[in-house]
C-alpha cells in the first residue's frame, strides 16, 4: 500500500518537458461525439420545438413579496427558439470539424444550458413561468445534495469512502421530524445531526477498526435505516400523527441584501438549513485546505503511512473525519422534514444521498465545486419540477426522471477523470 | 549520539525476522547494514523507528534505554527514517510534506505557510539541500523527493538518520550527489545507518559494515580492506560468482522488428514515441533506464498488453501488430513480466498449475475441456528439478515461495519452452544474489542456444552483465543504443538522465 514515486509525472518538470501532447484516437472520437450530440440537440429544437411554437413566453421576475418588483420578460417564442438553434448548430457544427480542444467539456455543457433555454421557452409559449421561484427553488433544492456531497468529501479526504450518506440523510430526517414534533425544530435539528453522527460512528468503528469493506457498510447503513425508518414510520407515525408533525423553519430574509431583485429572494431569504450549508460549505473549505487539522485529514486520505510514520494517529484522524461526516449527513436530513413539509415519508430522500455523492465526485472532492454541481442537480429538480406545473404534452413522470438524467449524463460523460484521494476506501493496517 | 541495539528479536508468524541482532552506530561515521531481501534489514530499521514493537532487546542511544510506543517517541529520540518508498505525499507541496506532524500554526490551529516556508528554507540552506518549498512533490524527479525527505527528517532534530535503500531509485548522478549529501551530514556529526543490497555503495560510503542474514548479523567487514565478494560471500553464505561468464555474442537473423512504435495514453500524452529497434537471434539486447520511462509499455507493447496507437511490430517476418497477447505467446514470444506477484503468477494456485498457466489449455496438458493431471504433475517435478525451484514441492502455493524462487518458477514456466525470443522484464529484481546468479546464467544459455533476448532493467550492473547491445530509454524513447564492450557505466547512466539525449 506504501506509495511509490518512481515515474515523474509527466511535462511538469523540465526533464520531461519534451512529452508532446497528441490528441489520441479516443480523445478526437470523443471531440467529434460531443459535436455530434449539439447537432442533435440543434436538430431537435428545429424539429420538434420550432413546429409546435407560437405565441410569446412570459417570464416573472419577482414573487408577490418582493420590495421591487420587475416587470415581466416577454419572449416571441419561435423567433427565439430560431436563434438558439442556430447558436447550438453553429457550437456544433465548430466542435465536430474543428474541435474546441481544451474547452470542450465546457462548450457541451454551455450548450446543454442553451438547450435548457430553448426548452423552457418552448415550454412556457403562451403561458407564464416565474424564473425567479424556479431559482429559488434550485438553491433550496440543492441544499440536501450539497450537504451530502460535503459528508461525502469530509469522510473520503480521510480516506474512508461513504456511500451510507443516503442514509445518513433518512436518519436525520426521521429523528428531526420526531424530536421537532416533541420539543420544537431547533432540538429537532440537532437530533438529526447527531442521528447522523452516531449513524457516522458505526461506520468508523467498521472501517478504521474491524477493516471491513466500506462499500457494504455503506449498503448496510442504507438498508437498515430505510428498513428502520419505514417500519417505525408505519407503525408509530400513522398510529401518532403527532409526533409527525413538526414546525418547518421559515424563511429568514436578511435586510437590505434580502431586497435586491432575483438575487435577494434567490439567496438571502431561505431557511436556515440552507444558510448552514452556505456556511458550512465556506467553513469546512477552510478548514481543510487551511488548518492543521485539514493537513493532517487530507495526509491520511493520500498516505495514511506516512501520516503515521510522522505520529499522525491515523485511527483518530478517520474517526473525526468520519462523524464530522456524518454530522453533516444528518443536518442535511433535516431538509427534508424541517425545511420543507414538517413530515416524514418512507424513502422521501429519493436517492438524494447518491445524487450527492456524484456531486462530491463531479466536484472533484472539493467542497465549493461540489456546491456548483449540486447547484445543477437542484436546477434539474426545481425545473422538473416547475414543468410540470406548465400545460405541455410531455408526461409529468418523463419530468421527474430529469435529476436523475442529469446524474448518469454528468457521471458517467462530463466528470472527466476527476482524482479520488489516493488511499480512499483503503483500509490502514500498521502492519 | 551513539545507538547501540542489543540483543533485537522480533518474531513474524512463520519468521524470526531478527534473530538476537547487536550493532552500534557511532556519531559522524556511516554504518552500512548489508544484506539479501528478507535478510531482516527492513524489520529492524522498523523497530529503530518504533513501527515494530521488538519481541526481546534494548534501545540505547547515549547509555540510555529507549522504549518506543510509536513513531512519535523514536523522532522524539532524535532518529530520523529515511524510508524506501518515501513517506510523502504526492499531491502536497513540499513545505506541507516537510511539516506534517509539527506543523506551525496561528490560533485556532491555522496553518502558518509563511512560518513553514521559513523552516524548510532554513534547514535546505544550511545543509545544503536546494528545493522549492511550494513545488508539488509530485511534480519534482525522485532524487529531490529524497531530500525533501532528509529535510523533513532534520526538521524533527533527527541526529541519527536511517537511510533504507536510498539509491534503489535514483539515477547514478543523483547517486552522486546523495554520496555528497551524506558525507555533508556526516561531517555535521551525524549518525548515519545505511541500509543496502548494493555492495559497491556500500564500500564507497561506509565507514563500518554489518551484514545480516536470516534475520542475524553474521558478520562485520572494514570497507577499507574487503572486496565484493568477501561481502557477497557472508551475505549468502557462501562463495558467489558476480560476473557471469559469458563468450561473444554470434548474432543471427533479426527475430523481432520494431518500427515507429508509438503509445499515448488516454491523455494524448506519448508513453512511448517512434521507437525503433532490433533484436536478432543469438544476443541480448538490454534497455537501461530509469523506472517509469517507458519500459513497461514497451513489454506490454511487444507482449500485446497494451495496444499501440502508430507503428508496426513484426516477429519472424510476420507483422504482429495486432496479434493478441494469445497469438504472440503461441507465436513464439515467452515473457517474464516486471511484476511476479501481479503478473508472473497467481499466488494462491499450486507451483505445479503456476507452472501450466500459459499452456494449460493446449496439448499435451489438456485433452477436450480436461485438464491431464498426470502430465501437469510430471512436467511439474521435471522443471522444479532441472530450474532448481526450492523447496521442490510442487503441491505448495506459489505464494509460499521466496522471491528468488518464485522468479526461478516463472523462468522456468517461461524457458522451457523451445521459442525464438524472451522478452524479461526485470528478471532479478528484489531476489537473492543466489537466485540472480542461477537465472543469469539461464539467460546466457538461453543466448547460446540461439535464441532472442530482450532484457529490460533498471539495474545498471544487470544490463552490463548481461548485454550485448546497449539501448537506453528515456522519456518513452529510445535515446542512445550503444555496444555493450564499448560503453562505460557513467555514459549510460547521462543518457539514462537524459542530459546527453
Amino acid at each position: 500500500m506504501s506509495q511509490t514515486f518512481e515515474k515523474p509525472p509527466a511535462e511538469s518538470y523540465e526533464l520531461t518537458a519534451s512529452r508532446t501532447r497528441e490528441l489520441s484516437k479516443s480523445q478526437i472520437r470523443r471531440a467529434q461525439i460531443s459535436g455530434v450530440v449539439m447537432l442533435l440537440l440543434a436538430a431537435f429544437v428545429v424539429v420538434f420545438l420550432i413546429p409546435n411554437a407560437e405565441g410569446d413566453a412570459t417570464f416573472g421576475l419577482s414573487t408577490a413579496r418582493d420590495a421591487v418588483q420587475l416587470s415581466d420578460l416577454v419572449v416571441p417564442v419561435t423567433a427565439s427558439l430560431w436563434v438558439l438553434a442556430m447558436v447550438l448548430g453553429f457550437l456544433g457544427a465548430t466542435q465536430f470539424v474543428r474541435g474546441f480542444q481544451r474547452r470542450s467539456t465546457l462548450i457541451l455543457g454551455l450548450s446543454f444550458g442553451v438547450f435548457v433555454i430553448a426548452f423552457i421557452i418552448w415550454a412556457t409559449a403562451d403561458q407564464q413561468f416565474n424564473l425567479t421561484s424556479m431559482l429559488v427553488a434550485t438553491v433550496s433544492r440543492c441544499t440536501p445534495i450539497a450537504l451530502g456531497a460535503l459528508s461525502g468529501i469530509l469522510c473520503e479526504r480521510s480516506g474512508v469512502v461513504n456511500i451510507g450518506i443516503e442514509g445518513m440523510l433518512l436518519g436525520g430526517a426521521f429523528s428531526g421530524v420526531v424530536i421537532g414534533s416533541l420539543f420544537g425544530g431547533w432540538i429537532g435539528l440537532v437530533a438529526a445531526t447527531l442521528t447522523g453522527g452516531i449513524l457516522a460512528l458505526l461506520l468508523a468503528v467498521l472501517a478504521v477498526n474491524f477493516r471491513v469493506d466500506q462499500i457494504i457498510i455503506g449498503v448496510v447503513i442504507n438498508i437498515l435505516v430505510l428498513g428502520l425508518t419505514s417500519f417505525l414510520s408505519s407503525q408509530v407515525l400513522i398510529k401518532n400523527p403527532d409526533l409527525n408533525n413538526a414546525p418547518i423553519f421559515p424563511a429568514i430574509k436578511i435586510p437590505v441584501l434580502g431586497d435586491i431583485p432575483i438575487i435577494g429572494p434567490v439567496f438571502f431569504n431561505q431557511t436556515i438549513i440552507v444558510y448552514g450549508m452556505f456556511i458550512l460549505v465556506g467553513t469546512v473549505t477552510y478548514l481543510l485546505f487551511r488548518t492543521r487539522w485539514g493537513l493532517r485529514t487530507r495526509s491520511v486520505g493520500e498516505n495514511p503511512r506516512a501520516a503515521d510514520s510522522l505520529g499522525v494517529s491515523v485511527a483518530k484522524v478517520r474517526y473525526l473525519a468520519v462523524i464530522y461526516g456524518g454530522m453533516v449527513g444528518g443536518f442535511a436530513g433535516a431538509w427534508f422534514t424541517l425545511g420543507t413539509v414538517g413530515r416524514f415519508d418512507e424513502g422521501m430522500t429519493g436517492g438524494r444521498g447518491f445524487i450527492g455523492l456524484a456531486a462530491m465526485i463531479f466536484g472533484a472532492w472539493n467542497p465549493v465545486g461540489a456546491l456548483g454541481a449540486a447547484m445543477v442537480f437542484g436546477f434539474s429538480e426545481s425545473l422538473s419540477e416547475k414543468l410540470s406545473l406548465l400545460d405541455i404534452p410531455i408526461p409529468t413522470e418523463f419530468l421527474a426522471m430529469i435529476p436523475y438524467l442529469v446524474t448518469i449524463v454528468v457521471v458517467a460523460g462530463l466528470v472527466g477523470r476527476a482524482r479520488p484521494p489516493a488511499a480512499d476506501g483503503q483500509p490502514y493496517t500498521k502492519e | 549520539m551513539e545507538l547501540q541495539l542489543k540483543g533485537i528479536t522480533k518474531q513474524f508468524p512463520g519468521v524470526l525476522a531478527n534473530d538476537d541482532v547487536t550493532l552500534t552506530a557511532r556519531s559522524g561515521k556511516v554504518l552500512a547494514l548489508i544484506g539479501e531481501n528478507g535478510a531482516g534489514k527492513s524489520t529492524l530499521m522498523n523497530v529503530l523507528s518504533g513501527l515494530y514493537h521488538p519481541d526481546a532487546g534494548e534501545i540505547i542511544i547515549d547509555g540510555q534505554v529507549q522504549k518506543f510506543d510509536d513513531p512519535g517517541d523514536a523522532i522524539k529520540a532524535g532518529i530520523g527514517m529515511v524510508h524506501q518508498h518515501f513517506m510523502l505525499v504526492p499531491v502536497f507541496s513540499v513545505w506541507e510534506n516537510v511539516v506534517l506532524g509539527i506543523e506551525p500554526t496561528r490560533a485556532g490551529g491555522v496553518l502558518s505557510r509563511k512560518e513553514a516556508r521559513r523552516e524548510v528554507k532554513e534547514i535546505s540552506e544550511r545543509f545544503g539541500l536546494a528545493v522549492d518549498p511550494d513545488v508539488l512533490v509530485e511534480d519534482i524527479p525522485v532524487g529531490i523527493q529524497q531530500r525533501v525527505e532528509i529535510i523533513k527528517v532534520l526538521l524533527r532534530g533527527a541526529k541519527i538518520l536511517v537511510f533504507d535503500e536510498p539509491t534503489a531509485v535514483l539515477t547514478p548522478q543523483e547517486v552522486e550527489e546523495f554520496f555528497g549529501i551524506v558525507a555533508e551530514l556526516k561531517g555535521r556529526g551525524a549518525t548515519i545507518i545505511f541500509i543496502t543490497h548494493k555492495l559497491k555503495e556500500a564500500l564507497a560510503i561506509a565507514d563500518d559494515i554489518t551484514v545480516l542474514r536470516g534475520g542475524k548479523v553474521v558478520g562485520h567487514a572494514d570497507p577499507a580492506t574487503a572486496t565484493p565478494e568477501d561481502l557477497a560471500a557472508m551475505m549468502v553464505g557462501r562463495d558467489i560468482e558476480l560476473v557471469v561468464e559469458k563468450s561473444e555474442a554470434e548474432p543471427g537473423a533479426g527475430v523481432l522488428e520494431l518500427a515507429d512504435v508509438t503509445m499515448l495514453d488516454d491523455y494524448g500524452r506519448a508513453l512511448l514515441k517512434d521507437i525503433s529497434f532490433s533484436v536478432r537471434a543469438g544476443e541480448i539486447v538490454g534497455v537501461a533506464g530509469i523506472q517509469g520511462n517507458g519500459q513497461t509499455e514497451l513489454v506490454e507493447a511487444i507482449t500485446g498488453l497494451l495496444p499501440i496507437s502508430r507503428g508496426r511490430i513484426t516477429f519472424e517476418g510476420k507483422d504482429i501488430t495486432r496479434y493478441s497477447p494469445r497469438d504472440r505467446h503461441t507465436a513464439g514470444i515467452a515473457h517474464v513480466p516486471e511484476d511476479r506477484n501481479h503478473m508472473g503468477m497467481i499466488g494462491s494456485f499450486s507451483v505445479a498449475e503456476n507452472l501450466v498457466l500459459d499452456s494449460y489449455y493446449a496439448q499435451p496438458f489438456s485433452r477436450g475441456i480436461r485438464l491431464q493431471g498426470d502430465v501437469i504433475r510430471d512436467s511439474a517435478e521435471a522443471l522444479v528439478e532441472q530450474f532448481d525451484v526450492r523447496p521442490p514441492i510442487i503441491s505448495n502455493t506459489g505464494g509460499a515461495l521466496s522471491g528468488g524462487n518464485a522468479q526461478k518458477m516463472i523462468v522456468a514456466r517461461e524457458f522451457s519452452r523451445d521459442v525464438p525470443l524472451v522478452v524479461c522484464a526485470q528478471p532479478t529484481r528484489g531476489i537473492d544474489v543466489g537466485s540472480i546468479e542461477y537465472i543469469h546464467e539461464q539467460i546466457v544459455k538461453k543466448r547460446d542456444e540461439g535464441k532472442a533476448i530482450l532484457i529490460v532493467s533498471t539495474e545498471l550492473d544487470e544490463i552490463f552483465a548481461l548485454s550485448d547491445r546497449i539501448l537506453v530509454m528515456y522519456d518513452g524513447r529510445i535515446v542512445a543504443e550503444l555496444k555493450a564492450s564499448e560503453a562505460t557505466p557513467t555514459e549510460v547512466g547521462l543518457y539514462m538522465a537524459g542530459r546527453a539525449a
